[in-house]
């Protein structure tokens, strides 16, 4: 393998159900980023068949898109799919290959980087290239979240890094950019499909266990009645995420035991915890100091909640809720321009 | 049916602690446990074999204190264990040591390789389908359910939103997620033949086909630049005189910075 012989930053676009996944978009626009700084090209790899609004990545900014479009390519299976992105890796040599970190990429991913033998960073929430030697600098979280680390992968191409949904962000749309289409033309044969998919069921996630969410919305004895809860659960959905509750909530009734946070109920450590009307008990805090970011919302700004909040906010939950659903709203539509 | 189940000893990472003052991993006295995912998997071995009838190895990578998780594995059910351990093999990305792993299971009979999704120290689900790749197997991953089907299984395999049902022919590769069952516990008998009656068959690079070159940190594609702790938790900024709609904006703006949105 001759490293100089590889070029490009090349992103493999994920679709379900025929419509191009967000993940694909906001790596698109890291990927321009990068292109930018390495003096190359992006170039979007969409795998499957009728993809809706396919324009959409020149939008974003894909400089070419590769598109294998087949009816067998419809659904992801990973042979197939790996079977394509290596003959795409193999007659476009690419520097640098980007995918979502999603139970699709993180399945892909593997599987091609053991078959072209190349190294892959998983889960990296920070992509640059080095200044000094245009090395690409994958960081990502270990441990829990403990620690970070920058990993390169100097001899080997491509580069490969899956990157999270929601951690980079789409570049500004541009309409202007229509790009022309590449087809890849890949056979695939019946031995290719090394398992059959016997049943596609889809749903929106099973009800979850709070120790499961990424994003708990907590409420305590300061919402005040269990009808201000639906807002903590507006909340918790704009924020993809649950509603848990403090030992005084489930005491009064007004909460289920099984969302209990604290010693005598659940230990959670998800990426956000919204404490709301919620004093901060020791028992409370030991089930969930652990949390990534945690925000404090609370009338009494001696309660000890304020201590492990990141963000402290004195003040009417029930007015800066319904405030705050507002404003994530207008940040969730000024991203999707 | 000959199944095999690749396990790793992890530290609790729930145990846990960051040192307040240096901001650096307090990992004294923190205990090593089974991998959660791979726990699972182990399970899933051990409830087919219940049902169907199997013979299950379990297959470590490790430093030899990795011993005391095999003998888990054994007081759990398990029929064998098998330690790879080697000064060579340290220091290996998940390219290395799923070569390793897989050139240990070409010397072992198998239809079925059981691996978890992903460690909780790396979180990365890139072992299994790197072993499967190795081997030029077929792999399922994110794997909730496992059920036989004479030659063939059928495995829930999970996303995002929803599931696909999946036929798959053995032999091959399945990697498992943790919600798949709760693990039984080791059994006094169990644990008394994990010890007196059962062994851990050691196997170090001599044994293996395959040169030094390629495995450990020198055969890894990726290496770690630097790594560094985020530091210790203390308490934030508290701001006590905005309105509902500055209180809105300043946690939406915080959220942005962490990238939480």
């Amino acid at each position: 393998m001759k490293k100089e012989d590889y070029s490009g930053v090349f992103v493999f676009i994920e679709q379900k159900d025929q419509k191009i996944q967000n993940v694909s978009i906001e790596l698109l626009g890291k990927a321009q980023e990068l292109a930018k700084d390495l003096g190359q090209e992006v170039t979007a790899v969409l795998v499957g068949h009728n993809v809706e609004h396919v324009e959409r990545l020149g939008h974003y900014g894909a400089d070419n898109i590769l598109y294998a479009n087949q009816k067998d390519l419809n659904i992801f299976m990973t042979e197939p799919y790996t079977k394509v992105l290596a003959e795409v890796i193999d007659n476009k040599k690419p520097e640098i290959f980007l995918f979502g970190a999603t139970a699709i990429g993180r399945d892909l991913a593997p599987k091609l980087a053991g078959r072209v033998f190349t190294g892959l960073t998983a889960d990296c929430t920070s992509l640059e290239i080095s200044a000094e030697n245009r090395d690409f600098l994958m960081t990502r979280p270990a441990f829990g979240g403990n620690i970070m680390a920058t990993i390169i992968c100097p001899d080997h191409r491509p580069q490969m890094a899956t990157v999270r949904p929601g951690v980079m962000k789409k570049s500004e749309i541009d309409t202007t950019r229509n790009i022309e289409i590449e087809s890849i033309d890949v056979q695939i044969n019946p031995e290719d499909k090394i398992y059959e998919i016997l049943e596609v069921v889809n749903e929106k996630t099973e009800k979850m266990d709070i120790q499961e969410a990424n994003v708990l919305i907590s409420g305590g004895r300061g919402v005040g009645n269990p009808e201000n809860f639906v807002k903590l659960n507006e909340l918790a959905h704009e924020l993809g995420g649950i509603v848990s509750s403090s030992r005084a909530a489930v005491d009064i009734g007004w909460m289920p035991k099984e969302v209990q946070v604290g010693q005598t109920g659940k230990t959670v450590r998800p990426n956000l915890y919204i404490a709301c009307g919620i004093s901060g008990a020791i028992q409370h805090l030991a089930g969930m100091e652990e949390s990534e970011f945690i925000v404090a919302i609370n009338k009494d700004e001696t309660a000890p909640i304020f201590e492990v909040a990141d963000v402290g906010i004195v003040g009417d939950l029930n007015k800066i809720i319904p405030a705050l659903i507002d404003e994530l709203r207008l940040a969730k539509e000024a991203k999707n321009q | 049916m000959k199944i095999v189940v690749c396990i790793k000893q992890v530290p609790d990472t729930n145990e846990v602690r960051l040192d307040p003052i240096t901001g650096t991993l307090i990992r004294q006295g923190v205990p090593s446990i089974i991998n959660p995912d791979d726990k699972s998997g182990l399970e899933a071995a051990l409830t087919l074999k219940d049902k169907h009838g199997a013979h299950v190895t379990v297959l470590t990578m490790g430093p030899p204190q990795a011993d005391l998780a095999l003998r888990e594995a054994l007081a759990m059910g398990a029929d064998e264990a098998i330690l790879l351990t080697d000064k060579a093999f340290a220091g290996a990305d998940t390219w290395a040591t799923s070569l390793t792993l897989a050139k240990a299971l070409e010397k072992i009979e198998y239809d079925l390789i059981i691996t978890g999704r992903q460690a909780i120290d790396g979180d990365t689900a890139q072992v299994g389908p790197e072993i499967a790749e190795h081997l030029k197997l077929p792999h399922v991953s994110y794997a909730k359910d496992i059920q036989k089907e004479e030659d063939s299984l059928v495995i829930k395999r999970m996303f995002e939103e929803g599931y696909h049902l999946i036929s798959v022919k053995m032999p091959c590769l399945i990697t498992a997620l943790s919600e798949m069952n709760s693990p039984r516990y080791m059994n006094v008998g169990g644990v008394f033949d994990a010890y007196r009656k059962k062994e851990v068959k050691i196997i170090s690079i001599a044994d293996l086909n395959i040169n030094k070159d390629e495995i450990g940190l020198k055969g890894s594609p990726t290496k770690v630049k630097k790594s560094y702790t985020k530091g210790a938790k203390t308490a934030g900024k508290l701001y006590k005189d905005l309105d509902e709609k500055e209180a809105a904006k300043k946690i939406v703006e915080k959220l942005q910075e962490k990238f939480i949105i």
